[in-house]
């Protein structure tokens, strides 16, 4: 029984470091593997996916509203996928979301074979930024525009 | 309130999404646009072209700057061909003022563009064509005929790693009179930016 209690003291501390190295961005150079474990993962919640890079002004201009989204409705899952360079994780990217202090789920997508992924995000896209993804349990809507309020988004959520 | 959501919301979609824009087989509408060096251009101005490659493209858009040596060098091989750049700019300085007509004419001259740069004053002809980002290539034939809408080539980060360069396999499709397969292609970019109400 101590044996079993060290164990799961060994495995939560794991699981904590585990958990500080997550705060790191994750790094998705192949759209596939975004696309299994992201964009088409089951879930039960409505998922709120943004596609954004820190130098598109429209992008940042609605952050914001997705950070209050995230922080108002902790049943929603807010994912922002970061179209910045991939050398820009750590550095660029980071940096922008402490110093604004934005805690959405953020990753970044580097796969630059965008002309065969894009349809596969949704086919009503034409690759501009920002793009917003909402999934459903019975579906998926598409938006391809940038949201001018809050209260745009969330009504758009139907919140 | 909510009426006002719903309709700048519809007015969003209707000119945010390529719906009103053109498809392969639309004959394209020519236009008369200023360029950089003050005077005015159409497509007709090219009497002797065989075709037209029209790009929608600005000086702020990420994606615009790393295509723009690929942008010169297919004016450098296609212009001399018959088949002439002609760039437009379809953004509000209002809402982006790095794009500018100043600003166009200051890059136009650092880069030394070799083809049109024009500014679409007023935005009239990007939603016609139905562009909406930047970069966003609209080939066209000699009657204006468009032949292939969307990407130059598939990789806007490392032009020494494209696999398809869809715009010129576009343009060798025509001159020998093939389909040009794929004719539509999609790539990331930036929203086309319009001066909000």
């Amino acid at each position: 029984m101590r044996l079993f209690n060290a164990l799961v003291i060994l495995f939560l501390s794991f699981q904590l470091v585990f958990a500080q190295r997550e705060s790191h961005i994750k790094v998705y150079d192949e759209f596939d593997a975004f696309a299994r474990e992201i964009l088409n993962a089951p879930s039960d919640s409505l998922t709120v996916i943004n596609f954004w890079a820190t130098w598109c002004k429209p992008c940042v201009k609605e952050l914001p509203y997705f950070q209050k989204l995230h922080l108002s409705h902790p049943e929603i899952r807010v994912i922002m996928v970061s179209l910045d360079k991939k050398s820009d994780a750590d550095g660029r990217l980071t940096d922008f979301l402490v110093k604004h202090g934005y805690t959405f789920s953020t990753l970044l997508l580097a796969d630059s074979r965008a002309t065969e992924w894009i349809d596969k995000v949704n086919p009503e896209w034409s690759g501009a930024i920002p793009a917003t993804l909402v999934k459903r349990r019975d579906g998926f809507d598409f938006y391809e525009q940038d949201f001018e309020s809050y209260e745009q988004l969330s009504h758009t959520l139907g919140l | 309130m909510q009426l006002t959501l719903l309709i700048s919301l519809l007015m969003t979609f209707f000119t945010g999404t390529s719906t009103g824009g053109y498809k392969p087989g639309d004959v394209a509408v020519d236009f008369k646009l200023k360029n950089v060096d003050g005077k005015m251009v159409s497509l007709s101005d090219f009497k002797s072209a065989k075709g037209y490659i029209v790009i929608f493209t600005c000086n702020h858009c990420p994606y615009a700057k790393m295509y723009e040596d690929r942008i010169i060098a297919l004016q450098d091989k296609y212009g001399k061909a018959g088949f002439p750049v002609i760039a437009i700019n379809p953004n509000d300085p209002a809402a982006e003022p790095d794009d500018s007509f100043d600003m166009m004419k200051k890059r136009a001259k650092e880069k030394g563009f070799k083809f049109p740069y024009l500014f679409d004053d007023g935005q009239k002809i990007f939603p016609v064509y139905g562009a909406t980002r930047t970069p966003h290539v609209f080939l066209l034939d000699k009657n204006r005929v468009v032949k292939y809408i969307g990407a130059i080539d598939d990789n806007p980060q490392d032009a020494a790693a494209v696999k398809s360069k869809y715009l010129e396999d576009a343009i060798s499709a025509i001159q020998q009179g093939k389909d040009i397969i794929p004719n539509v292609t999609k790539a990331l970019g930036c929203s086309i930016k319009v001066k909000k109400a």
